[in-house]
């Protein structure tokens, strides 16, 4: 967490009172929700009164699927199809799946290229067959895993000639990139307040004025009453103060990222020369991609294997998406783009902070021909075993 | 030594890493993952595959301070233990899936893994002794059973070999009792030190075998016979019995004795299922296959034969002790090697209810001699348990 959120923060915890309460310590506890709401407002280019705060990213994806969906049905039966990019995270895909199941729901995957970007031209022929049996359109602003930078003022200009409303899960986006709610047309946007040096637990639903929402949550009215519960001041607070430094920062910490980035690509490719860059090459496009986002997969490696070899020795990086019990599971968004399961289980993926510096690439790129080499025979001792049975 | 050690989510493996890390490894934690698909991930405290006992697992890992993580092995589970289980039920036989996860995953697929990422050894929680003895070509490992002859686990060890013994510990081996390493578990302050036991086989979901075979073999409706070939009976598939089963016979009179009967042979291919009395269940004589021997004493070089020795037909007898089920006694017996990785045991008793499939294994006192699948036995001259 940044030192001022930690702050705001502590602060705010020693004070009591509950927003929602009418005495005096609730109206002051209230003002100070209001004025986080304002500062949050101002910095994603929103209304202050279309900040719907929320316990975190997952809960606001899932009022804007849910919320949209049973919305827009009501007004219109017809309307059952929801429409979602194949490389969304699961905070989007699980719900969307859950409607199918429970709610009458279809799903429509929308396709990505190679790269991991939305086919457009996907999206129109699908809203060309079906725009009025569409109930909502959810394409995340950057994709979690690879970095790529989806279209999405492109699909809100598409999705609105036939009224349907569009959100974007744009947690990973927020402070990495310019992120601006009204510039962007979209009805809905989903952020979180630790992907921005703010609290685990908290997040927010942007919900444009007078769009048709439906609760998830029901209870006291708070939030519009979209979104019942009582309101968390000391990480309201937090998030407000971290989400203000983080779109300040923004365009300097993206430039130093960005450059740290495109060199931990080039020495990686150098000292792996058979690694494979996922998602757009930011070496051909600076723009395509989040700044501080590399991802690339590692042929006869398995994902586990190469995990502990560089956690043992000191450099902590990601797998992609782990099941229930911990499992690493080949990614959703590799095999959307068309990564055969195999190349899929040797991926990895590096994310650079605002502490990571020069230093941090010289320890990988020092360790990781040896890890991979032997994450390789690792993998084919593996094999081996099973073809000698 | 860097030590890999298999968490299971269970009370004895937490303990035995406890005991690795006590003795001074470089220890790191891993729960296999076997179960096939996230969706069959139980949610039952039985098994080695639920979400909670990955949980518990993971925890073990915390309190001992030592990194963990889960490896996906379920694909080669899948392949090798649960198709062997259902290729050797569907060919009449009974296998022993902890004897075949032993043998492909424990200390096959793991071990190969942790040695190719540069560990020394895996630790298990399992119940047996390694013990070093000096030879003339340095020291040697051999597999003892446990101290605590009541949860000794070396009969489903034995399978994994001789060489293998240089890349694991057991560090149970030598406690007295399962209270001694809850309490143990205890005083660490581990939460799964009063977790219940798992017995059941793990990937059949609330110990229904035979709803397992039915599912994934599908009904074959036959009859049950006696051994003078007269229907008296029906079962659902000849591959649901095991040789030497009373229970579950579902058969219509009674037998002429009066006398309870029990499976005597299933026949896959007839899909018949033979019974008969108790006395018709004894046998004497074991033909085994696929040997596993330890000690160059009781091995039989097939290159003898191949160097002119054609009167040769088998390696000398030895005498041993022959233990053909996980939690029975092991018998008085004499053995010998024979050409092709056989073994033939002659047991100085009778043995009752050998099915073929089962493994047999051969001890000297408490140490590990060899071990090999049953193939058929015999008594008193006639073939009785070959899968026809």
């Amino acid at each position: 967490m940044r030192a001022a959120a930690v702050d705001a923060m502590t602060r705010e915890l020693t004070s009591t009172g509950n927003p929602s309460s009418l005495h005096a310590a609730g109206r002051a506890a209230r003002r100070r929700v209001e004025e986080s709401r304002e500062a949050l407002a101002l910095a994603l280019g929103a209304r202050p009164s279309e900040v719907v705060l929320t316990g975190g990213g997952t809960e606001a994806d899932n009022l804007a699927v849910k919320g949209l969906f049973w919305a827009r049905r009501v007004q219109d039966p017809d309307r059952r199809r929801i429409l979602v990019s194949a490389v969304e995270h699961h905070a989007i895909l699980d719900p969307a799946f859950w409607m199918a199941e429970h709610a009458g729901a279809e799903i429509v995957l929308l396709p990505v290229d190679s790269r991991g970007v939305l086919d457009l031209d996907a999206l129109d022929d699908e809203l060309s067959a079906h725009g009025d049996q569409v109930a909502l359109v959810s394409v995340m602003w950057a994709n979690n895993e690879v970095g790529s930078l989806q279209p999405v003022r492109e699909v809100t200009a598409r999705a609105h000639r036939y009224g349907i409303p569009v959100h974007s899960d744009a947690v990973q986006a927020l402070g990495q990139v310019p992120v601006d709610f009204a510039a962007s047309g979209l009805d809905a946007m989903t952020v979180a307040a630790h992907k921005v040096g703010g609290p685990l637990g908290v997040g927010a639903l942007l919900a444009r004025r007078g769009l048709d929402l439906t609760p998830v949550l029901h209870g006291g009215g708070q939030e519009r009453g979209i979104r019942s519960g009582t309101l968390d001041a000391p990480a309201t607070v937090a998030f407000a103060v971290a989400a203000r430094l983080a779109v300040a920062d923004q365009p300097v910490a993206a430039d130093r990222l960005a450059a740290l980035r495109d060199d931990l690509v080039r020495r990686v490719r150098g000292a792996v020369p058979d690694a494979v860059l996922r998602g757009p090459d930011p070496l051909v496009d600076g723009t395509a991609r989040l700044p501080a986002n590399a991802h690339f997969t590692f042929p006869g490696c398995e994902g586990d294997s190469l995990l502990y070899l560089l956690d043992s020795a000191g450099v902590q990086c990601s797998t992609g998406s782990a099941c229930q019990a911990g499992v690493p599971r080949p990614s959703h968004v590799l095999l959307a783009m068309g990564v055969g399961e195999d190349d899929a289980r040797g991926a990895l993926r590096f994310t650079l902070g605002h502490t990571s510096t020069g230093r941090d690439v010289d320890a990988l790129v020092e360790v990781l021909p040896g890890v991979v080499e032997r994450a390789q025979a690792a993998g084919l001792a593996g094999r081996a075993a099973a073809g000698a049975r | 030594m860097r030590v890999l050690a298999a968490l299971s989510g269970g009370v004895d493996s937490a303990v035995a890493a406890a005991r690795a890390v006590d003795a001074g490894h470089e220890v790191v934690g891993v729960h296999m993952a076997l179960s096939r698909s996230r969706e069959q991930f139980r949610t039952g405290s039985r098994g080695c595959c639920s979400i909670e006992d990955a949980g518990d697992a993971r925890r073990a890992a915390d309190v001992l301070g030592i990194p963990f993580y889960v490896w996906d092995l379920s694909e080669r589970f899948e392949d090798t233990v649960v198709a062997d289980f259902l290729v050797e039920y569907a060919a009449g036989r009974t296998p022993n899936p902890c004897v075949r996860c032993n043998e492909h995953i424990k200390f096959q697929a793991l071990l190969d893994k942790a040695l190719a990422l540069g560990f020394d050894a895996v630790c298990t929680g399992h119940y047996a002794r390694l013990v070093t003895v000096p030879t003339a070509d340095g020291p040697r490992r051999e597999l003892h059973r446990s101290v605590n002859l009541a949860k000794d686990q070396s009969y489903v060890l034995a399978v994994m070999g001789e060489e293998r013994l240089g890349h694991v510990l057991f560090p149970l081996g030598d406690v007295a009792s399962k209270d001694e390493v809850r309490a143990e578990a205890a005083a660490r302050g581990l939460g799964v030190s009063d977790k219940p036991d798992s017995y059941d086989i793990c990937f059949v979901a609330d110990g229904d075998t035979q709803g397992f075979l039915r599912e994934r073999l599908g009904a074959r409706p036959g009859d049950v016979v006696d051994t003078a070939g007269r229907v008296v009976g029906a079962h659902d598939g000849a591959y649901a019995y095991t040789v030497g089963q009373r229970k579950g016979l579902s058969i219509g009179h009674p037998a002429a004795d009066g006398k309870p009967r029990y499976v005597l042979q299933v026949e896959p291919v007839r899909n018949r299922v033979v019974v008969g009395s108790g006395d018709e269940l004894e046998v004497d004589r074991i033909m085994a296959d696929d040997a596993v021997l330890f000690d160059d004493a009781v091995r039989f070089d097939d290159a003898v034969l191949r160097d002119g020795g054609a009167s040769c037909d088998g390696g000398a007898w030895f005498a041993c002790l022959a233990q053909v089920r996980a939690h029975g006694d092991a018998v008085a017996a004499t053995a010998r090697a024979t050409p092709g990785g056989h073994l033939e045991i002659v047991v100085d008793g009778r043995l009752r209810g050998v099915a073929p499939g089962q493994s047999v294994v051969l001890y000297d006192g408490t140490r590990v001699l060899g071990q090999a699948t049953v193939d058929r036995t015999e008594r008193r001259g006639s073939i009785a348990g070959a899968a026809r």
